[in-house]
């Protein structure tokens, strides 16, 4: 088979390598220069310098006798035209690796036929070790303090109420909000806090029982 | 009609603007909140910050109930990425997308996509009007 892969970051180079191994043909599309010089000692005849979102980058590439196209680099948008660019120049097959688990479903609406998402793999990982976990250890700082996230469910006992009125242990502060859309704000004490938001705190090691209470409401099962 | 703009650049600037005039109720996203100071004091319509490539941030836009949707960011692969998803995940009646590159701009036609090529409009309007003599033409 001959496979282009665009993008020569870790994933494109792992993939490269296993593909060669296997005796297939393959070549790696590489938009910035230092890396594909980096790259050609390991994969010589292998790595073309372009931006595979160029049409006459994949043309070079020779995207029409590809069997199937990986389209690896880090943003869903170039990794989408990547893919429904060598669909129009008759590519049979087309893999791209998604970084927002949310963008699955156009990719899979344009059929791209299989999508892989790291961050999602990651996720369901995580999800699968530590069930109930609501409250992710971000950093230890000096002091006996450290900063975690938590995300706020429907059912938080903080949902509805402003900075202010949550009953946080003492010294511990909420630094930092993410709201459902992304966007961040550093919280003044009438902001109010809606499901869905994630809260960077600081707090003390030896209270986060106390803001476990008061962020997820009661514990159960296997939280730690 | 409602209208959704991604990007705030001139060109959306200039279009929500007198759509906004038209009496049309006017979104405009954009990533940059500094973006918005192109928009005249007198646009009535919603200025929303975001990333118009998150699915959550074109619902909080109201993509739902739009009927038209324009991609005017710089980036061509941004403007399609959304187009995309205007069209395939919210049925946008009406999808614009604003493309520089000539060769993808072709292509993302065949894919179904209606788009606005400023390098081939402009290039073209600039050689009709070399071609015209002066002060004849538009």
């Amino acid at each position: 088979m001959y496979i282009v892969i665009a993008g020569g970051g870790k994933v494109g180079f792992y993939l490269a390598q296993e593909l060669i191994e296997g005796g297939h043909e393959v070549l790696v599309i590489e938009q910035t220069v230092e890396r594909v010089s980096a790259l050609a000692d390991e994969l010589p005849d292998a790595i073309m310098q372009g931006d595979a979102c160029e049409v006459s980058t994949l043309d070079k590439a020779g995207v029409s006798r590809a069997d199937l196209v990986a389209a690896v680099t880090g943003d869903d948008e170039d990794n989408l035209v990547i893919c429904d660019v060598s669909r129009v120049r008759g590519v049979p097959r087309t893999i791209a690796r998604i970084n927002n688990p949310r963008n699955a479903l156009l990719f899979e609406s344009r059929d791209v036929e299989t999508t892989v998402s790291a961050t999602q793999a990651i996720l369901a990982q995580i999800e699968q070790e530590l069930p109930l976990t609501q409250m992710v250890p971000v950093m230890q700082l000096h002091e006996g303090l450290e900063i975690v996230e938590v995300k706020l469910s429907e059912t938080s006992p903080a949902v509805g109420r402003t900075a202010r009125d949550v009953l946080l242990p003492p010294e511990a502060l909420i630094a930092l909000i993410v709201d459902q859309g992304g966007s961040p704000r550093v919280p003044s004490a009438d902001t109010r806090l809606n499901p869905g938001d994630a809260l960077v705190v600081v707090v003390r090691s030896d209270t986060k029982d106390t803001l476990k209470e008061a962020l997820i409401g009661a514990t159960h099962g296997l939280d730690t | 009609m409602k209208v959704l703009i991604m990007g705030c650049s001139r060109v959306g600037a200039a279009v929500a603007e007198a759509l906004d005039a038209g009496g049309h109720d006017v979104t405009v996203l954009d990533r940059n909140p500094r973006a918005f100071r192109k928009l005249a004091d007198s646009f009535h319509g919603e200025r929303l910050i975001g990333n118009g490539m998150d699915t959550r941030t074109l619902e909080r836009a109201g993509i739902q109930r739009s009927d038209a949707f324009f991609a005017v960011t710089q980036g061509d692969n941004r403007n399609y990425f959304s187009s995309q998803l205007a069209r395939e995940v919210y049925h946008v009646p009406r999808v614009l997308c604003r493309t520089y590159d000539q060769q993808r701009e072709e292509i993302f036609r065949q894919l179904g996509i209606e788009t606005y090529s400023p390098t081939r409009q402009g290039s073209e309007a600039m050689l009709k009007m070399l071609n015209t003599p002066k002060g004849e033409g538009g």
